[in-house]
């Protein structure tokens, strides 16, 4: 793999093979899995539990070692001291020293980049500032809501202003209002020019922020790409028509071009198998003389896509159950 | 730098558990307590308590070192701590000798805490304190540090109940294994040859008690006191090496 400096995230066919229980059984957590993330996007990482998202994540931030693949962050390999010096980790669910209150908590992390005095100080005030925990400065973690964990969490990802930042599952089990302010952070990260990378299996949030994603089923990817084009590309956008007086042989004509019709009285709903089939039933519409009463398209959702390739990459014995 | 601020974190972890004080304050009572015991005795309560209240710190010094030791490493595991600080310009090797240096720290207060405990109680009983109770002291030390470099390590690839364990069973043998070369001395060329090697991979723990000497006035030599300090000191070493091989290899997860 030609090194990339341009690039803040390159892994080529990165696997990960964990040994468990007693005799050491090979489970395959991550399977020559190769993404890039490029300067100042939001990469989503998606897929569902026990997919492998973590452990790519670690393998990334140096606490796991990959079986075999290589990996570097902004063009140097895993491990070098340089680049976790311009990298901030916020890990799933994270637990803290909870004996510390907030501010001996991010001035112990300030001081693992040789960071101190008052630099420091105004820099713990700035970051409890952006997450809205100024009031709780003093407050020992232990005391602390999950909530309010995962955001002195985001701060101490942030202490020594990296460049990227990876977060692992951040918008999981927080609140509604928790996870707005998460998307928030992320999009004001982006704006201050930082490259984020986080996983997620919430879909929607995904498709909110990133500008590009990248799925990962069993270890494996599945799709890589910008959201648009993954949204674009394979999926039929069915469009629902609701007709009203459709005669028996416009019906007739029509059926060709749909997947279902649904008759409800006069009324019937027609779901059209792509965009491309509109002119064509608009003209049978108008040559039956029915009434069009609407026209809807169907945008097609990260989630949909995700649920197509769940079903591709299902085993034929899972198939049959 | 890093190890220092680890090694503070640490002995400010130690400062906020409880189980700590509740060691420390048995500790106190235990050495204490000897004044009413020695009323029991004929004559010899000057023995009495020094026995019992140099027994008191090595004792109570020793569960500290295991079950706060055992914790320094495994607990950061299990609670995820460990994520945010290796992803960090931390080596792995300077987290866990940041971790070492913290409950050295911890051991060391709490040490003296438990000798100035020991001083009143042998000020209050007119016991006359001589010259040797400090390098006792500093013996027992030494072995808090051997056994906190012997829990870090176990911890590093094992978990803390296990750990605790093993620790525990080390602790034990390291203080019998004068019987082993004696043992081996009447065997075979071979098993004589097992016994010795094991007899001189385990640490000598019986090196590190001057309680005998303390009691019945006999002297130690500073030259000996050296050597002794210097034995536990090259043993840590290895000891902490050998983790920090152990520790970097290891996955989180």
């Amino acid at each position: 793999m030609a090194p990339n400096s341009g690039l803040v995230v390159q892994t080529e066919q990165l696997s990960k093979i964990f040994r468990v229980g007693f005799w050491g059984k090979r489970v395959t957590a991550v399977d020559g899995v190769s993404l890039e993330v490029r300067p100042g996007e939001v990469f989503g990482f998606l897929g569902p539990n026990g997919a492998g998202k973590t452990t790519t994540l670690k393998i990334l931030m140096g606490l796991i070692y990959p079986t075999s693949g290589r990996a570097r962050l902004f063009g140097r390999d895993l491990g070098d001291p340089q680049t976790k010096a311009r990298l901030g980790f916020l890990p799933e669910s994270p637990y803290f020293y909870d004996y510390l209150t907030s501010r001996e908590f991010l001035a112990f992390y300030g001081h693992l980049f040789g960071l101190g005095g008052s630099v420091l100080g105004k820099r713990i005030d700035e970051l409890l500032e952006l997450v809205g925990m100024t009031h709780a400065k003093d407050l020992q973690l232990r005391k602390f809501s999950k909530g309010m964990l995962q955001r002195v969490g985001v701060a101490q990802a942030l202490i020594n202003d990296p460049e990227l930042v990876v977060l692992d599952e951040p918008m999981s089990g927080l609140d509604p209002i928790g996870r707005k302010e998460v998307r928030d952070l992320i999009l004001r990260l982006k704006e201050s020019g930082k490259t984020v990378l986080f996983s997620s299996h919430i879909l929607h949030d995904a498709e909110v922020l990133c500008d590009r994603v990248a799925m990962i089923l069993k270890g494996r990817l599945v799709a890589c790409g910008r959201v648009t084009d993954l949204l674009e590309q394979g999926a039929s956008h069915p469009v629902e028509l609701v007709v009203d007086r459709l005669s028996p042989e416009g019906l007739d004509h029509l059926r060709p071009l749909t997947d279902k019709v649904v008759m409800q009285g006069d009324r019937m709903l027609v779901v059209l198998k792509s965009q491309q089939q509109v002119g064509g039933a608009l003209e049978i519409i108008r040559a039956a003389k029915a009434s069009l009463v609407s026209l809807t398209p169907q945008k097609g959702s990260l989630e949909d896509l995700f649920i197509r390739e769940v079903e591709e990459h299902r085993s034929p014995t899972e198939k049959r159950a | 730098m890093k190890i220092l601020s680890i090694g503070l974190n640490t002995f400010r972890e130690n400062l906020r558990d409880k189980l700590l004080y509740n060691l420390l304050i048995f500790a106190l009572l235990m050495i204490s307590s000897s004044v009413i015991l020695s009323r029991l005795t004929l004559g010899e309560f000057h023995r009495l308590i020094l026995d019992l209240g140099l027994g008191s710190i090595n004792f109570f010094g020793v569960l500290i070192a295991i079950f706060v030791g055992i914790g320094l490493v495994s607990k950061e595991i299990e609670k995820k701590t460990i994520y945010t600080i290796v992803s960090k310009p931390v080596a792995r090797y300077q987290f866990l000798l940041g971790k070492y240096v913290g409950l050295t720290i911890t051991l060391f207060v709490n040490t003296v805490v438990m000798a100035l405990g020991l001083l009143v109680v042998l000020y209050a009983q007119d016991v006359p304190v001589e010259g040797m109770l400090f390098k006792a002291l500093t013996l027992i030390f030494v072995e808090f540090m051997v056994i906190t470099a012997v829990a870090l390590l176990f911890s590093t690839f094992t978990s803390a109940t296990l750990s605790a364990i093993f620790t525990l069973a080390l602790y034990v043998i390291g203080h019998l294994t004068a019987d082993l070369k004696t043992f081996g001395a009447k065997m075979d060329d071979l098993s004589r040859g097992i016994l010795d090697g094991i007899y001189y991979l385990l640490p000598n723990l019986e090196r590190f008690n001057l309680k005998g000497h303390v009691v019945h006035h006999l002297e130690v030599s500073g030259a000996d006191l050296m050597l002794i300090v210097a034995y536990g000191a090259t043993y840590t070493a290895v000891l902490l090496f050998t983790a920090s091989l152990i520790f970097h290899r290891r996955d989180f997860r």
